[in-house]
């Protein structure tokens, strides 16, 4: 760990202006990612700007349209038990508390959740090549230890994937990412929010130099009847997912209206194909239909190796979340018996 | 003898020292505070194997805050040759010496020691310090260096390698009609206890330092300091009351110690290291192991042969020895019988002792061994083993000095249901889940070490225990206290018991589960001689009502020696020891196991593991979600703290089950998940209901106490029942730890 300085502005602004001084310089929110990469010394920011005592960053706002706006610094776990979500966005509830643990819970913030980095192994290890750490010094994951990785929209520059399970639900949910930065507000929809590597694996997000996130806002639809986080992981608690979906539909009777799938641990972004969804519209919510879907969702999957093992589970982790999301049955998180 | 009344032995009580752990009271070797504490931080080599060929400190040693930064070019000279860096754990060869020249053995060693003002300074610094290592091939992968594996030469002290052959295993396996043969393996795994290895270094002045140390027995760090640095004995004192657990890897002193007694010495300062979460995986690990079992039978299911080789790795400097196939020769009545075991050198650092080292990687090959067979035959994998008890000790061609495990298998089985267990795998669902139920059979060494203790009753009747052995969470310093209250018939509350310092009556490393039975039978020796100079003192007082009452006769209860026969007749110790004028009375023992009883009985504690899983096969999602472990351990001192052992050795298994995997990159030659994220233990939704049971077994042979130890046994069999009711789910057979995910769709 460097030293590093630190400041704790009251003010937006000020916030964004010290975040775009310099290229090393990081805000800091729960700092339950953030720490730990800095003791493995794989983040060396310069200046440390915290942002948690920011105004007006912490609440959860109704919009004008129907919808919620939830601030950056709201936590994970006000989040997940706050009443309108807790009523009306299961999904989105159901997976904050799929992951980690309570007390990081307690800590980590939207924006931050948002933001977290890989887990790939080499990624924490600064004394390997690792094209997300240092572009252009190779990836040791492809031809290494790449159980954990990605299966969808890789490159051979990075396959790691992004390991947020918020996220998920955040990316079957359509919602908006709000930021400021150096040149004012932006609105960005979560599909864009994140990338996939191609040849810039260090870049994670769409995010510019400086820009702070300040709120995700969730659209009115909510798919209150209809979803369900699925997720698969190593241990029944307190790992991150190997594969999991976030599936919600809209009903007519048995066949689908709308219908969202997103899928976590197989891609460097939370993965969605709109054409996948498309697809299902109209069509019965049978086990022939959703088949296709995942076959649509997983088109052009390749293994590394010891992750090969990922397409036939999200294959299989696909038909059982939309079954799941069908019946009304979602998969509870505290019962771990698979539904 | 005079009778012991057994107020507290046999009797759940709760842990002495608990309230001291929960409020945090209890101090460990990284909290131990000093004026002008120095705090050094570990800059680990990224290399497997090489050279050194320069280390570039300028810009560390820059930092305002740097005291000074130690390599193998500016490190002190220690005057200790290479032979006294061995210590009482040691597997033969040369262990390893920090900072020792410029040869790089593995990677995660230590290769400069930052020390500064504050550990955010010295943690700083360190991360300024260039080291640049040249490369040399190194080899990690045990699949490749199978073929090079020899059977070690010299023999690990405290290890019994593999007994002769029986018998003729090959011909008698080529002609069983019925046959298994498979391969089966275990990944390395690390200890992980909750605190990380630390010392803390108290330079006292004149030479002197008073070390806290994370380690399993206060003496090996003693005696390894005082060898290594050529100090006299009485110049280091080692401290280590509390250890945040351990399970093996405190058995040895690590590098931290080294380097914070290095530091010290030559700052003439108090120094700390304390080692990341990240640095707990450079050094002991238990070793990744494949097991090779052929298992032949008649069809009625009678043995015929058993041949069990296992090959596990070491160090390049090191030969780490365990006992991994001898339980194979154990467990079962064969004449036929081929073990073997071989160790192959890896560029990583000397495995070590992890809770049951070897047991649960042989036990798991041969109990998943004897479960196929069970299916091929069709004879119901309990029945199976029952059929082929060996009732002596066939290996080593003696009788047990106790054997309930039969016991423990009927109870164990009757506990569970087992007799409702449909035989055919996939036969049994819940909902959408297979269930599956497998058992298997566990056994550990029941050991005994020369062990001293004190025990001194002061003038107010109060009474201090005192050995130097450790106490790593098992709950020694709670039975201490119960076997001495009840010799003296005092009340638990008024004994107190120290540990874990050398200035403390000698004791051997905590490990082996042998504590309870070493440092319990001294602990009752050193009490017993007490009861008898008591009562002479007693029977010596002015119209003593008990003048004419011979030791027999006597019973000490409620701080009183009174008459057997007339309990209100008597002296109460107080009483006693002012009569004769004293504050106290002090008596030590030594206890030791008895020469001619070892040469005649083996001495094992035994288990029945009985496992209940639910699987998700599409999904591969395994839940276990019931344990059933039978005990058969002599007897128990206190059922509390016993359960807890059982409880904690079942989740150490099924972790080894199903989690615990330290995952080496062989290109790198390195550990790549060295953090609690990505190294699954068990977490609390993963663990079931643990029902133990504790099976009647009398053992007069073993020691004083009768007792056998419990902190080992219940890992042992745990794995191989998850593994086998995994099977009887599924019809799949896992054979390689830990069974993830992806064995089971794949
Ligand atoms: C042991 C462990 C297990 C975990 N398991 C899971 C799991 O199973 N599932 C899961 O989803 N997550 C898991 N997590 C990750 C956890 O969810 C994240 O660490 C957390 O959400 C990060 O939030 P934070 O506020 O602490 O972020 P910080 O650590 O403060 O910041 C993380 C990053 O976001 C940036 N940042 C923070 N806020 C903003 C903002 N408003 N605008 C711009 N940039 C910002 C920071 O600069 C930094 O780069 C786990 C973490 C740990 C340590
Ligand atoms: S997968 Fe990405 S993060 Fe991992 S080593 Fe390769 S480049 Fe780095």
């Amino acid at each position: 760990m460097n030293r590093f300085s630190y400041a704790r502005p009251d003010d937006l602004a000020e916030a964004v202006q010290a975040s775009a001084a310099q290229a090393g310089n990081r805000v800091i929110a729960g700092g339950t990612n953030l720490i730990d990469l800095m003791k493995y010394n794989v983040e060396r920011p310069a200046h440390l700007i915290d942002i948690t005592r920011l105004p007006g960053l912490d609440r959860i706002e109704p919009t004008p349209n129907g919808g919620l706006r939830i601030g950056a610094l709201v936590t994970n776990s006000t989040v997940a038990y706050d009443d309108r979500i807790a009523a009306r966005y299961k999904l989105l509830a159901s997976a904050i508390l799929a992951g980690a643990s309570p007390q990081l819970r307690n800590a980590a913030t939207t924006g931050g959740n948002l933001l977290q980095r890989t887990r790939c192994y080499y990624f924490y290890d600064s004394a390997t090549a690792c094209n997300k750490r240092e572009p252009g010094s190779g990836c040791p994951a492809i031809g290494g230890l790449n159980r954990i990785h990605a299966i969808l929209g890789t490159s051979e520059h990075c396959i790691a994937t992004h390991p947020s399970d918020m996220c998920v639900a955040l990316a079957a949910l359509a919602a908006t990412v709000h930021v400021t930065g150096p040149t004012g507000d932006r609105a960005i929809p979560f599909a864009d929010f994140h990338r996939l590597p191609g040849d810039r694996p260090d870049r994670d997000t769409t995010l510019e130099h400086g820009e702070i996130v300040t709120a995700v806002e969730l659209p009115p639809e909510s798919f209150t009847t209809h979803h369900t986080y699925l997720k698969l992981r190593d241990r029944l608690s307190y790992a991150f997912a190997l594969v999991s979906v976030a599936a919600a539909l809209d009903l007519d009777g048995d066949t689908v209206r709308t219908a969202r799938i997103a899928l976590g641990g197989v891609a460097h972004k939370p993965w969605r194909i709109p054409a996948a969804e498309d697809a299902l519209s109209g069509q019965p919510a049978t086990a022939e239909s959703f088949a296709r879907a995942a076959e649509t969702l997983l088109s052009g999957a390749q293994g590394r190796g010891h992750n090969d093992f990922k397409i036939g589970l999200a294959r299989q982790a696909i038909l059982r979340a939309l079954q799941q999301a069908a019946a009304g049955t979602p998969q509870s998180q505290t019962d771990k018996r698979i539904r | 003898m005079s009778t012991t009344i057994e107020t507290h032995v046999g009797s759940p009580r709760r842990r002495v020292d608990g309230r001291l752990k929960v409020t945090g009271a209890a101090r460990y070797a990284g909290e131990v505070a000093a004026p002008g504490l120095l705090h050094g931080y570990v800059v680990s080599g990224m290399i497997a194997k090489g050279r050194i060929t320069a280390i570039d400190t300028a810009a560390a040693e820059a930092v305002p805050g740097v005291v000074k930064i130690f390599t193998h070019a500016n490190r002190p000279n220690v005057p200790g040759g290479d032979a006294d860096y061995q210590d009482m754990v040691a597997p033969p060869g040369q262990p390893f010496r920090p900072l020792f020249n410029d040869r790089i053995l593995y990677s995660g060693q230590p290769v400069a020691l930052v020390v500064a003002e504050d550990f955010g300074t010295a943690r700083h610094a360190a991360s300024l310090v260039n080291v640049r290592i040249e490369a040399e091939p190194h080899e990690t992968d045990l699949d490749r260096l199978r073929e090079s594996a020899y059977v070690p030469p010299e023999k690990r002290e405290g290890i019994a390698p593999p007994p002769e052959p029986r018998g003729n295993a090959d011909a008698a396996f080529a002609a069983s009609p019925m046959r298994v043969q498979n391969e089966y393996r275990i990944a390395s795994e690390h200890h992980n206890p909750m605190e990380p290895h630390a010392s803390t270094v108290i330079w006292e002045g004149g030479g002197r330092i008073t070390v806290h140390d994370k380690i399993q027995g206060v003496k090996n760090s003693h005696d390894y300091i005082t060898a290594v640095f050529g100090l006299p004995p009485d110049d280091v004192r080692v401290i280590s009351p509390f250890v945040g657990g351990a399970f093996g890897i405190g058995l040895r002193p690590q590098y931290q110690l080294f380097l914070a007694v290095m530091a010290a010495l030559d700052l003439e300062r108090s120094v700390r290291v304390e080692l990341t979460r990240e640095q707990m995986f450079t050094f002991g690990y238990r070793p990744g192991t494949i097991n090779a079992v052929a298992v032949g039978a008649n069809p009625d299911g009678k043995l015929q042969a058993i041949r069990h080789a296992a090959v596990a790795g070491t160090s390049s400097f090191e030969e780490y020895q365990e006992v991994v196939v001898n339980w194979s020769g154990l467990l079962y009545h064969c004449d036929n019988i081929a073990l073997n075991y071989r160790i192959a050198r890896l560029d990583t650092y000397t495995p070590a002792d992890m809770r049951a080292p070897g047991a649960p990687l042989g036990v798991f090959a041969i109990e998943s061994a004897i479960d196929e067979l069970s299916y091929a035959l069709k004879i119901d994998p309990l029945e199976l083993r029952l059929n082929n008890y060996a009732d002596t000790d066939e290996n080593a061609g003696k009788p047990f000095s106790s054997r309930e495990l039969r016991a423990a298998c009927r109870q164990g089985a009757e506990r569970f249901g087992w007799s409702k267990r449909q035989p055919e795998p996939r036969s049994m669902r819940a909902g959408r889940e297979l269930v599956g139920w497998g058992m298997a059979t566990g056994i550990w060494e029941a050991m005994m070490m020369p062990h001293s203790a004190r025990a001194t009753l002061t003038a107010d009747g109060k009474l201090e225990l005192a050995c130097a052995t450790a106490d790593i969470g098992t709950g020694t310093y709670t039975i201490l206290t119960q076997i001495a209250a009840d010799s003296l018939g005092l009340r638990m509350e008024d004994v107190t018991t120290r540990l874990g310092d050398t200035s403390l009556p000698e004791a051997p490393v905590e490990g082996g589960s042998w504590t309870a039975a070493s440092a319990g039978s001294a602990v009752h020796l050193a009490c017993e001689k007490l009861r008898q100079t008591l009562f002479q003192h007693a029977r010596g007082m002015n119209a003593s009502p008990l003048a004419n009452a011979s030791f027999e006769h006597v019973q000490f209860r409620d701080g009183r020696i009174d008459l057997r026969t007339a309990p209100s007749e008597g002296v109460s110790i107080v009483d006693v020891l002012r009569a004769a004028g004293l504050d106290r009375i002090e008596e030590q023992e030594t206890a030791a196991p008895n020469a001619e009883t070892k040469a005649k009985f083996s001495q094992y504690t035994h288990s029945a593991v009985f496992a209940e899983v639910r699987v998700d096969e599409q999904l591969g999602v395994v839940r276990v979600t019931r344990i059933v472990d039978a005990v058969a351990a002599g007897k128990i001192i206190n059922p509390k703290t016993a359960r807890s052992q059982i409880i904690g050795g079942v989740v150490f298994g099924l972790g080894m089950a199903l989690h615990e995997e330290s995952m080496l990159d062989h290109k790198l030659g390195r550990f790549m998940n060295r953090n609690l994220a990505e190294y699954h233990v068990p977490a609390n939704a993963d663990v079931p209901e643990i029902d133990v049971i504790f099976v009647d077994e009398h053992d007069d042979k073993a020691n004083p106490l009768g007792v056998k130890g419990l902190g080992e046994i219940g890992i042992v069999g745990t794995a191989a029942a998850i593994a086998n009711a995994i099977f009887h789910a599924t019809g799949k057979r896992v054979r390689s730890l830990p069974i993830t995910i992806d064995k089971l769709i794949e």
